[in-house]
């Protein structure tokens, strides 16, 4: 039956191995991969009126997409919000990080605490920062005193959702550089204290360096999910906000495309985009892993 | 030396304080809101931090026009499907990739990482046309529905298995176990710590989904936490006591979960890997 034979036993194998992988590729078949083929396929058609009828239109959605200014002003909006997302969640995080392995009192406590915002639905999450931030009666500006449009104002908003972002991830990246920190021998840092290295120097010198790997994966999926940032914006931003256009992201566009407005080829284009994106920046992961990273 | 350490150690509190209290005001504001009334929250001169007297009538409100025990019910029943599901297929399939050779296994494995390769919401507009083909919008299976297999517990998986010592499937063949007796009574109960891990994965991962179910629900039965309070927002929008008491309703649950469960919680974010 098959040009090369099988051993009984590799047969044995052959059967458990498809039996066992079977449930789980038949899903991913159906839900991811042909998907994937199909949301390329349909930013090839043109949907009518009410997302009805599916005309096939060539490059014209993409055409469309590069000449389509609001496009490229939410392009310019997503990479706003993740230069700042990105960098300052990882900075803070990785500090807390290193503050935080050791045993001290409180630990759990305060590890609890940072980790709190990722528990939080990301509905309620917007709905109290809108409130603190509430220029006329909000915490932050009665409190200090300001009259800032911290949400409404065009030049600052994405800025500070940018914030918000940084408020409710820093805990979740935290664990992760705790999670790399368990791996370095306690010993480096004995040793290290033995020669004179005072806290900072070894942060510096030992944290940094050997947590690179782990530094550079998390920098990589943050800027990757960054890019995908959307329920902060569409919980945040009204309809109505004057700022909207300054702050709505790519995936903002093609939720609002694909299902408020039912264009489902011009969503798909959109969404086609990201996926380019992000292929690049994996790219880009995969070479820089080679050449920058210390591994141990 | 000594006293220097113990002025570190301080400064090192003053920080972590400092932090903490940043994460906290927001919740802390939120509590305080809900119990307040309407003009008190639009009171700014003089501005008020507590309320005078502590209302519930929020509260009462918003369980009057909200079903919460619905929304549990389905926030809970799309959870448990979600787990059931992934850690089952990720199981099987990560010790077939860890442990076992056949023919195109390779193959299956490329489509694993090209699943997490891809951003999500490609997915989306077939998985939303699948659903809606077969007639199944507003229901819990297409809650359910793109979360049936996990490409990345299958990844979790894998590595588990292949962290296991190689002695232990031979002790169980010579012992007379086939390949599926030696996978269920031997291996897969020394990886119930990864398996925890992928279902608090899963459980996060599917409680603050909110882009799913706003697509495939808009039937306050079937309805979930998170698009429920993503709706009201829109309904509510000034009545700020009645938005953080539903706020606080749908945040406690998880909240008391998460401070039970901790170090499974912590454990299951760190193998994460930021997928999350």
């Amino acid at each position: 039956m098959k040009s090369k034979k099988m051993s009984p036993q590799q047969k044995n194998e052959f059967m458990w191995g498809w039996i066992f992988i079977l449930p789980t590729l038949i899903g991913l078949v159906i839900l991811n991969i042909i998907p994937i083929f199909q949301t390329i396929y349909q930013s090839f058609f043109k949907t009518g009126d009410f997302g009805r009828g599916n005309k096939f239109v060539g490059l014209d959605n993409y055409m469309k997409v590069f000449a389509d200014e609001e496009v490229w002003q939410s392009l310019i909006n997503t990479f706003k919000y993740a230069i700042v997302e990105v960098p300052v969640s990882i900075c803070i995080a990785l500090v807390l990080a290193a503050l935080l392995n050791r045993k001290m009192k409180g630990r759990t406590i305060y590890r609890t605490i940072i980790f709190l915002p990722m528990v939080t639905a990301p509905a309620a999450i917007a709905m109290v920062w809108r409130w603190v931030l509430n220029s006329k009666f909000g915490l932050i500006n009665n409190i200090f005193g300001v009259d800032v449009q911290w949400l409404s104002d065009p030049k600052i908003a994405v800025y500070t959702l940018a914030l918000i972002g940084v408020w409710s991830i820093i805990g979740y990246n935290m664990i992760l550089f705790l999670a790399g920190l368990q791996e370095i021998p306690a010993d480096y840092y004995e040793a290290a204290t033995i020669d004179g290295a005072t806290g900072m120097k070894s942060f510096f010198y030992i944290t940094i360096p050997l947590l690179s790997p782990s530094i550079f994966f998390v920098c990589i999926t943050r800027i990757i999910s960054a890019l995908q940032v959307f329920d902060l914006i569409f919980m945040v931003m009204d309809k109505t906000n004057p700022a909207l256009s300054k702050t709505q992201s790519l995936v903002y566009l093609f939720y609002d495309y694909s299902f408020a407005q039912k264009n489902l080829g011009y969503g798909a284009t959109i969404v086609v985009v990201l996926l380019i994106l992000t292929l690049i920046i994996t790219a880009i992961q995969m070479y820089a892993q080679k050449k920058w990273v210390f591994y141990n | 030396m000594e006293k220097e350490k113990s002025k570190m150690s301080i400064f090192i509190h003053i920080i972590l304080i400092i932090v903490s209290l940043t994460m906290l005001i927001p919740f802390c504001w939120m509590i305080l809101t809900s119990f307040k009334t309407v003009s008190e929250t639009m009171q700014v001169d003089p501005f008020v931090i507590f309320p005078k007297e502590w209302k519930i009538d929020a509260f009462i409100t918003v369980m009057k026009e909200m079903n919460f025990l619905i929304l549990y019910k389905n926030t809970l029943l799309m959870i448990l499907f979600r787990i059931i599901c992934c850690v089952i297929t990720a199981t099987l399939a990560g010790y077939a990739f860890a442990r076992l050779n056949f023919k195109g296994k390779n193959f299956a494995f490329t489509l694993v990482l090209i699943q997490m390769m891809v951003p999500v919401q490609i997915f989306l507009i077939p998985q939303y046309l699948m659903i809606s083909k077969m007639g199944l919008l507003n229901t819990t299976f297409a809650l359910v529905f793109p979360g049936m297999v996990s490409a990345f517990g299958t990844f979790l998986l894998r590595q588990a298995y292949m962290s296991l010592p190689k002695d232990l499937e031979e002790a169980a063949k010579i012992d007379g176990c086939n390949i599926g007796q030696t996978f269920l009574f031997i291996m897969a109960p020394l990886t119930r710590s990864s398996m925890v891990a992928l279902g608090i994965f899963t459980a996060l991962f599917a409680f603050k989904d909110l882009m799913w179910p706003m697509i495939v629900n808009s039937n306050k039965d079937t309805m979930v936490l998170s698009s429920a309070l993503a709706k009201m927002q829109g309904q509510y929008v000034t009545d700020y006591p009645e938005l953080m008491a539903a706020s606080l309703i749908a945040t406690i649950p998880m909240i008391i979960i998460y401070v039970v469960f901790q170090k499974q919680f912590i454990q299951g974010i760190a193998t994460s890997g930021g997928k999350l």
